[in-house]
């Protein structure tokens, strides 16, 4: 378990975190769908969770919080041929490393089902992904890219706790394969005092699942992040919006498959200029596919070439300082900022 | 070998069963000989693979479910497919091609499904179907409905996959009233048994995993029958997931591409065909007389004939109206309340 202690569990009561929406969210969905159900490494009380994400739930609803062997594979067959018999099920692997182990279940038969059969498959796997200081190789990837490869599954990766709430009840209602990809980093440090003093299940969602968002407004550059890395794109545009006087508009993706190329067109339609940030690794990644898009259908709108920033091309380093500089952080972003508007 | 791993109840079999058997395997055999005459002559895309030997242990074992049972049937399962319900027609639009098939010309032969008879379309990956009968049955069990079986079949080649254990452990600790066909058929593609498992018999691999297991000889028809029935009965009654183990031959190569000249000439000789063997027991046993086989399979030429013509009149595929979407339902991800 990647450093959640008592404490930090304690702290977050009374605030709401990224893991508290996604808690909430699948409380709610279990209320709401009597046929979703749980099914994950350790989700059972008392333990609720490595990172105690279903932490209560199986307390309120035992049947339908299951607790898995270690078979990542079996699980996702499993969650295939419950889904084709009505089901919704809802998959935490413990990290999204592990998807590794269900991949041929995930992109074979999850993906497939409703192409061959016509039968919907309506299921959601939630993927904790991306880095944490000292995870290392094994526990920190950003598996985004293997899954967007495959027609057939949706990929989706929430930045704020509003959409990981809404996100997530959308994604177990949409009738399609759903990769939910979470962000290990915005579980405990992404609080945010829930809108208009509204508790999360009582707000409405701004969006649909296949939108992305404009997160802030700018016409120096389009910069497009998602999941973990909008935080970073937020810091590093406030920083040259304080010491440059560069206003950069920065778009969260939020769907990485299919991709909401439009809101990237009609930024780019304002800034001419595209940075894509992510914290994966770039070859043929979801940063190298919206780029392939831009070149393909708004060349003419690009007064400089597209840029990327991306992890450096190793396994994920363990030691915390070797991490930081692995991933993209916001000094990197600024710099490949500055060199596109300079262009 | 009888060890202690094994159940060794044997529910009574009727004569009603050894016909509606006997019928089943030619049928079975009679059509696949025609899939093969077909793939000859280049009318079937893909692959082509038989299921001569297994028809008796096939159809046997898939006897015993009722039609809201589910069934993940694999290559070999021609007569098991039979008996959970699929036609002539059924086949022969998915092995040619038909836009009228269950898979519309978007997957094909072997890999076919109907999900109105609860018949799973098996992907390539080996083990991969057990799992999710285990979800079919779990999903089953949450919404609340009991008396319900799911059979899957591997062959002992599939069954070394990480997948396939995963899946029997994950059957046994949800107590899943799955049954798990093992055909031992002495061969994966060129694979002799000797390289396939060390334990010294698969039917230990049920109880390692918390599954009661039971072996016979498939081509020992009331062995088959009564060893599937009785599992059956016990998955259906709450006693948790059950492995048969039969041993069989493939008495053909892996596929109508593999002339399986690496095939062992003593084990041919070892193990008689099953449809050949118990017909003629069951000619001595008065079950049947001589006119019956005749009948029976001048009934089933004539009818796959006119299912043949049928099917290759049927309309094709085509690229132009195909919907070309791998997802049920894209515009749902632009609603902002799904
Ligand atoms: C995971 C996996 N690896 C390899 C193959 C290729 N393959 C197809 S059939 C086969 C042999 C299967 O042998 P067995 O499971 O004993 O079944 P049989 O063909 O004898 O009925 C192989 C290796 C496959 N389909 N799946």
């Amino acid at each position: 378990m990647a450093g959640v202690t008592a404490e930090q569990l304690a702290a977050s009561v009374g605030t709401t975190t990224y893991l508290d929406a996604l808690r909430q969210a699948m409380f709610d969905a279990l209320a709401q769908w009597p046929e979703a159900f749980i099914y994950g490494q350790d989700v059972e009380d008392p333990f609720g969770g490595a990172f105690k994400a279903t932490k209560g739930l199986s307390t309120a609803y035992p049947e339908r919080v299951r607790n898995a062997p270690i078979c990542e594979d079996a699980m996702a067959g499993l969650a295939v041929g419950a889904a084709i018999y009505g089901a919704r099920p809802i998959l935490e692997f413990q990290f999204s490393d592990f998807a590794s182990i269900a991949f041929n279940q995930l992109v074979n038969h999850a993906a497939t089902t409703f192409y061959r059969t016509g039968k919907p498959c309506p299921l959601v796997v939630r993927l904790p992904m991306g880095g944490t200081a000292g995870g290392g190789p094994f526990h920190c990837q950003s598996p985004e890219a293997w899954l967007t490869y495959h027609p057939g599954l949706i990929v989706v990766a929430p930045s704020s706790v509003f959409d990981a709430y809404h996100m997530l009840k959308q994604s177990i209602a949409c009738d399609d394969p759903v990769m939910f990809c979470e962000n290990k980093l915005l579980y405990f440090h992404e609080k945010e005092v829930s809108e208009a003093g509204k508790s999360l299940n009582e707000s409405t969602p701004q969006l649909p699942l296949g939108k992305a968002a404009v997160v802030r407004e700018g016409d120096a550059c389009t910069v497009v992040a998602y999941s973990g890395m909008v935080k970073e794109v937020m810091e590093a545009a406030e920083r040259l919006s304080t010491r440059n006087g560069i206003l950069v508009e920065v778009i969260d993706l939020r769907c990485l498959k299919p991709l909401d190329m439009q809101t990237i067109y009609d930024s780019l339609a304002r800034t001419g200029r595209l940075v894509m940030v992510n914290e994966a690794w770039s070859y043929g990644g979801v940063g190298a596919q919206v780029i392939s898009q831009v070149t393909q259908h708004a060349f003419h709108l690009l007064d400089a070439p597209p840029r990327r920033v991306s992890a450096l091309e190793t396994p994920i380093p363990y030691h915390p300082e070797l991490w930081r500089s692995h991933r993209p952080h916001a000094r990197r972003i600024v710099q490949a900022i500055i060199e596109t508007v300079q262009y | 070998m009888m060890t202690s791993h094994h159940s060794v109840d044997r529910p009574p079999v009727s004569d009603e069963q050894r016909l509606q058997l006997a019928e089943l395997m030619l049928r079975s055999r009679m059509l696949e000989q025609r899939i093969a005459a077909l793939y000859r002559q280049g009318r079937i895309a893909g692959g082509v693979y038989l299921g001569y030997g297994h028809e008796l242990s096939s159809a046997a074992c898939a006897m015993q479910l009722e039609p809201s049972d589910v069934y993940a049937p694999l290559i070999r399962d021609m007569a098991g497919r039979l008996a959970k319900g699929e036609t002539e027609l059924d086949v022969l639009r998915v092995y040619l091609g038909r836009e009228t098939g269950t898979m519309r010309g978007r997957d094909g032969n072997i890999h076919r499904g109907d999900l109105r008879l609860n018949i799973l379309p098996m992907i390539s990956h080996l083990g991969s179907m057990l799992a999710a009968v285990n979800g079919a049955l779990l999903a089953k069990k949450l919404a609340g409905e009991t008396g319900m079986v799911g059979m899957a079949c591997v062959g002992e080649g599939g069954i070394s996959t990480g997948a396939a254990s995963e899946a029997l452990n994950q059957a046994a600790i949800e107590h899943l009233p799955l049954v798990v066909i093992v055909s031992n058929n002495q061969y994966a593609y060129s694979t002799t048994n000797d390289k396939s498992f060390a334990c010294e018999d698969l039917a230990l691999r049920g109880p390692a995993f918390g599954l009661q297991s039971r072996s016979c000889n498939g081509n020992d028809a009331d062995a088959c029958l009564s060893t599937a029935q009785a599992a059956v009965a016990a998955a259906r009654t709450g006693a948790g997931p059950q492995l048969i183990v039969v041993d069989v031959l493939r008495r053909c190569g892996h596929g109508e591409h593999d002339d399986g000249a690496y095939m062992s000439q003593e084990l041919q000789e070892n193990y008689p065909d099953c449809i050949t063997a118990s017909l003629a027991a069951w000619l001595e046993s008065g079950l049947i007389d001589a006119e019956w086989e005749t009948t029976q399979r001048s009934g089933i030429e004539t009818h796959i004939q006119s299912i043949v013509e049928q099917v290759l009149a049927e309309p094709e595929p085509s690229p132009h109206t195909e919907e070309w979407t791998a997802l049920s339902n894209p515009g749902q991800l632009y609603e902002v309340n799904l």
